[in-house]
């Protein structure tokens, strides 16, 4: 590639930025204006250079690696830069400039209450880190960038540390973290054992060359070491508590693309280190992607804590993408290169979507935090009025993660559904089932993500203000309404733009399937296809063109009739009851009560209601009330596996008797055994 | 291009006007089995055209979104019905978009409705907005399978494609898969149009609605609009199972003759649906909001057993 060294020192270049900023940001721990100004100026320099590097390189749609001239000898910190890695680059870029430009805002409040400083540092390590995982070019350095991003990350989540929650959160945050780092670990070595380097280039479809147990084993373990940071059901319990804990602006980058290198390791064990994957494992991802989905929604239905909601559709949209990756596999493995490429598009494009839609919307949830002082959106209300730019934009990634026409959740879940439907016809055999039944479900979990974010809406920016705190809200400064304005025009040219943008996948399916399908699917230059003309079509910009052009007839109707209708304004009909106050409205929790009885069994749900009276239990003094749902997979799976440890733990304390001895004796017992492992091999 | 635009308008026309009338006629087809007079089959006209003149009254608890509302329902309304083969099987915008498209403009209507309920600050609409929601996401997967199991027999989602096959297997729509299609359909159909037994469409009795409860604040030209896209989309919806199970006598492509032809079908077609929506109107009475969860599992089951016996047959 010809521009090889221009690229070499754009990336380069935007890695330095990210150290200059965290630098910055510890240098002015004492200053923590300039720490601000500093940390998050460099922060945003580096995501525009790291763009420019990821568009390059899809630009061209060539790799290039080099090594980073730093490190420890012995081990090469080389990187690679190929069309995937750019990929989730670009997503990251995209997402770092506005979240940097959004905590210029959102950060000079905290200044002098809290050490913004220590926040700049942690923020540019992780995405110097999130940076690297991206492009590593082996295992070793994969792994080391993949632990610094989650100690940092770990830092940014329990910033606000003198909250009890949040460090709770923090710690299991970090002890998941970890438990799928050493299923990686055991990956890695497998793979590494079998190819004599750890370089990625040499894992390249060896995993298929592995005998068949151990093929299966590989799959699972990075299936689910990469599915604990994707926050795959069921290993999804760290995320809705440790998402909303963090400040805002920090879980928008958690929720938008720190566990996409979950789904980034996927993409690259699935796609790249096998190269025909069992079809058993396709059914697991397949499964796997439905039940996220699925569940995800139905909790996200239950929170009334907005961010919490927010978290809970992180999991739905990664069971989303994993649906288009599991179909994928499927496609892979039944022999159809083609259809396998639409699908992994499928589950590509929705990665950047909801990457792009769901920091939206944590940073609309930080806006309204900010001015609320309230994560919970029983005490919000009619912030429409006060904060107009926060609720378009909010609106916005709304109707975008509902999957609604025409911006860009509706595209890639139009892609979902197309390739499912192909699946069909890809096979005889009875495992062509699962297409339909898995789009069945997918359009359940679409239309209750709509239901959800009706009511996320609906109940925090709409009627009248439910608490004093939310009728006094003002809206938020220039740069955090900047930094949502350009993700919610994001959602709106990843939607019309789809046909423009598809080309990028090319370089990536033609790496992974050998197939570059961006031509059938964009045949008419303004039409998006299901791969063929005949299978289906879609136009998102000419939808939108046509929404405009038939406006003309609501005029038109005015025009005639409806020129002398004057326009009355006068209170809500309140059933004659003296004046319609927020007490009078629909609550989220009753906005969902229809869906928490049809799912009852799903949720168990439980409430109490204590009502204390003197004279007659009609005219209650007080009443409180309850409601809850049971945790399902804690109580049934994390409890009882905590238990157990400990349990465990507790007979292991006897073997640490603090004797110097025993000790002594243990170390020679393992030489020993370590000894005939060693001989006997 | 000229003729692209021809097109657009016939049918734009055709639904506009044809849908008030099916609404009509369903209200005046149940009034005469159940010994009444009725309103007559031109009154949802006379009902548009009244209101259409009339004052509005805003609520003051209001913001832009109640104002938008009504334009986006109508409008995406609209735009779905545009989608469907009406009078001919070629649909004037139909590359832009097949039956996913349909339903997922359908879908925009009805987010934007129930935040125009929830805005107005009543609890009459924060209730309807909620059931509205609930029993869509009920009935959308439903919606899903027997929509798969059309468009795997087609082998596309294009409504032109679909609509063209199922033209080439003239009794295909005798074969138990897409009998059962037709089935669960049929009850999603009532459930989206909120027709007894899942919503009463006549009622505002504050228990009972679901549709009107959303829209109880609308008033004037606002509400004219939002029946109208209302009385469209039942209309599309009905066309839509009619053009995919029954689609004999639909020309290929728009000409004056087969216009005529084809309208003549359509009409007598949607006159015979109405009828069975009538004699489900009449004989049953409305189910308890939390009955309505079992009835969309029925449906779901004929979907999934439409969907197994493509696979058997």
């Amino acid at each position: 590639m010809q521009n090889a060294p221009l690229l070499e020192s754009l990336f380069n270049a935007g890695l330095i930025a990210y150290l200059a900023g965290a630098a910055a940001g510890l240098a002015g721990i004492r200053v923590p204006r300039r720490a601000r100004v500093a940390a998050f100026g460099l922060a945003l320099a580096g995501a525009l250079l790291e763009i420019g590097a990821a568009a390059m390189t899809l630009w061209y749609g060539a790799a290039a690696t080099w090594s980073l001239p730093f490190g420890v000898p012995l081990f090469s910190w080389s990187v690679r830069l190929n069309a995937l890695s750019a990929y989730f680059n670009l997503a990251l870029g995209i997402l770092a400039a506005s979240v940097s430009i959004y905590s210029f805002g959102y950060l000079r409040e905290m200044e002098g209450r809290r050490n913004v400083g220590v926040l700049g540092f942690f923020y540019n390590i992780m995405l110097l880190s999130l940076t690297l995982v991206f492009a590593a070019a082996n295992a070793f350095f994969f792994l080391v960038a993949w632990e610094v991003m989650a100690v940092s990350a770990y830092f940014l989540v329990s910033f606000e540390h003198e909250k009890a929650p949040t460090r709770r959160a923090g710690v299991v945050f970090l002890i998941m973290s970890h438990a799928g780092t050493g299923l990686l670990l055991i990956g890695f070595l497998v793979l590494a054992q079998a190819s004599g380097s750890l370089d990625f280039s040499s894992f390249h479809l060896l995993a298929s060359k592995l005998p068949g147990w151990e093929q299966g084993a590989v799959f699972v373990l990075f299936f689910l070491g990469f599915g604990v940071k994707a926050g795959i059901i069921p290993l999804h319990v760290w995320l809705p508590a440790a998402h909303p804990v963090a400040p805002s602006n920090i879980s928008g980058l958690m929720s938008g693309i720190v566990i996409k290198t979950g789904i980034y390791g996927m993409a690259l064990v699935f796609f790249d280190f096998f190269d025909v994957p069992p079809v058993w494992a396709g059914m697991l991802v397949l499964g796997a992607g439905v039940l996220s989905a699925l569940l995800g929604v139905l909790y996200a239905l239950m929170e009334h804590d907005l961010k919490r909601l927010l978290a809970y559709h992180s999991i739905e949209n990664i069971g989303i993408i994993l649906i288009g990756f599991g179909a994928a596999l499927l496609f892979r493995a039944l022999g159809h290169p083609t259809l396998a490429a639409i699908a992994l598009i499928a589950g590509l494009y929705h990665t950047l979507n909801h990457a792009i839609f769901k920091c939206l919307l944590f940073l609309g949830a930080g806006s309204v935090l900010r001015a609320t002082g309230t994560r919970n959106m029983e005490e919000m209300g009619g912030l429409i009025r006060r904060m107009p730019v926060t609720a378009v934009c909010f609106l916005v990634g709304a109707v975008a993660i509902s999957g609604l026409p025409p911006l860009n959740g509706f595209v890639s879940e139009w892609l979902t559904y197309q390739a499912l439907l192909a699946g069909f016809g890809s096979t005889e055999s009875l495992t062509r089932m699962v297409f339909p039944i898995a789009g069945a479900l997918l359009a359940l979990t679409a239309a209750l993500a709509a239901a959800c974010f009706v009511k996320a809406f609906g109940i925090s920016f709409l009627a009248l203000p439910r608490s004093q705190s939310a009728s006094l809200a003002e809206e938020v400064s220039l740069s955090m309404r900047a930094g949502m304005g350009i993700l919610a025009a994001g959602c709106v040219a990843l939607g019309l733009g789809a046909t423009w943008f598809i080309r990028v996948f090319d370089p990536i399916t033609q790496q992974a399937m050998g197939v570059r399908v961006s031509a059938a699917l964009a045949a008419k230059s303004l039409v998006l296809t299901s791969g063929t003309a005949r299978g289906g079509t879609v136009s998102t910009i000419g939808i939108a063109a046509m929404l405009v052009l038939l406006s003309a007839l609501p005029a038109l109707f005015w025009l005639v009739w409806s020129r002398n209708s004057q326009r009355i304004s006068g209170p809500t009909w309140d059933c004659g009851l003296p004046g319609l106050t927020a007490d009078n409205e629909y609550t989220a929790t009753g906005f969902s009560k229809p869906i928490r009885m049809i799912f009852s069994a799903l949720y168990r749900p439980r409430r109490e209601i204590q009502a204390e009276y003197e004279v007659s239990p009609y005219y209650p003094t007080a009443i409180r009330f309850e409601s809850r749902i049971e945790p399902t997979f804690e109580k049934h799976f994390y409890y009882p596996v905590e238990d157990w440890l400990l349990r465990v733990a507790r007979r292991m304390r006897s073997l640490q008797a603090g004797s110097i001895h025993a000790y002594l004796a243990y170390i020679f017992l393992t030489l020993i055994a370590l000894l005939l492992f060693g001989v006997h091999r | 291009m000229i003729w692209a635009v021809i097109k657009v308008l016939v049918q734009t026309a055709l639904l506009l006007l044809l849908a008030p009338l099916v609404s009509g006629l369903i209200k005046t087809a149940k009034a005469r089995l159940q010994m009444r007079r009725g309103p007559g089959l031109l009154q949802t006209y006379r009902d548009i055209h009244k209101l259409l003149r009339k004052d509005m009254a805003i609520p003051t608890t209001a913001s832009w979104l109640f104002h938008a509302t009504p334009y986006v329902v109508f409008l995406a309304t609209l735009l779905a019905g545009l989608m469907v083969p009406i009078v001919a099987a070629d649909t004037p915008v139909g590359l832009f978009g097949g039956v996913l498209a349909v339903v997922y403009l359908l879908g925009l209507g009805r987010f934007f409705l129930a935040l125009g309920g929830l805005d107005t600050g009543s609890s009459f609409g924060g209730l309807g907005a909620s059931r509205e929601m609930t029993i869509a996401a009920l009935a959308e997967p439903t919606l899903m399978l027997a929509v798969f199991t059309v468009a795997i027999g087609a082998g596309s989602t294009t409504l032109a494609e679909m609509v063209r096959v199922a033209i080439g297997q003239q009794w295909r729509f005798l074969a138990p898969s897409q009998m059962l299609a037709f089935a669960a359909l049929f009850l999603v159909l009532i459930a989206e149009t909120g027709r007894i037994p899942v919503d009463n469409p006549a009622t505002h009795l504050e228990l009972t609605m679901i549709h009107e409860a959303m829209i109880l604040e609308y008033s004037g030209p606002y509400l004219a609009l939002i029946e109208w896209a209302a009385s469209i989309k039942q209309l599309l919806l009905m066309t839509l199972l009619i053009d995919v199970f029954w689609p004999f006598g639909l020309p290929q492509v728009l000409s004056p003759t087969g216009f005529l032809a084809g309208l003549g079908w359509l009409v007598a077609k949607l006159a015979l649906l109405s009828g069975g929506i009538v004699l489900v109107e009449t004989a049953n009475a409305k189910m308890r909001l939390f009955r309505v969860p079992e009835l969309m599992a029925v449906a779901f089951t004929l979907g999934a057993l439409a969907l197994i016996s493509t696979f058997l047959f």
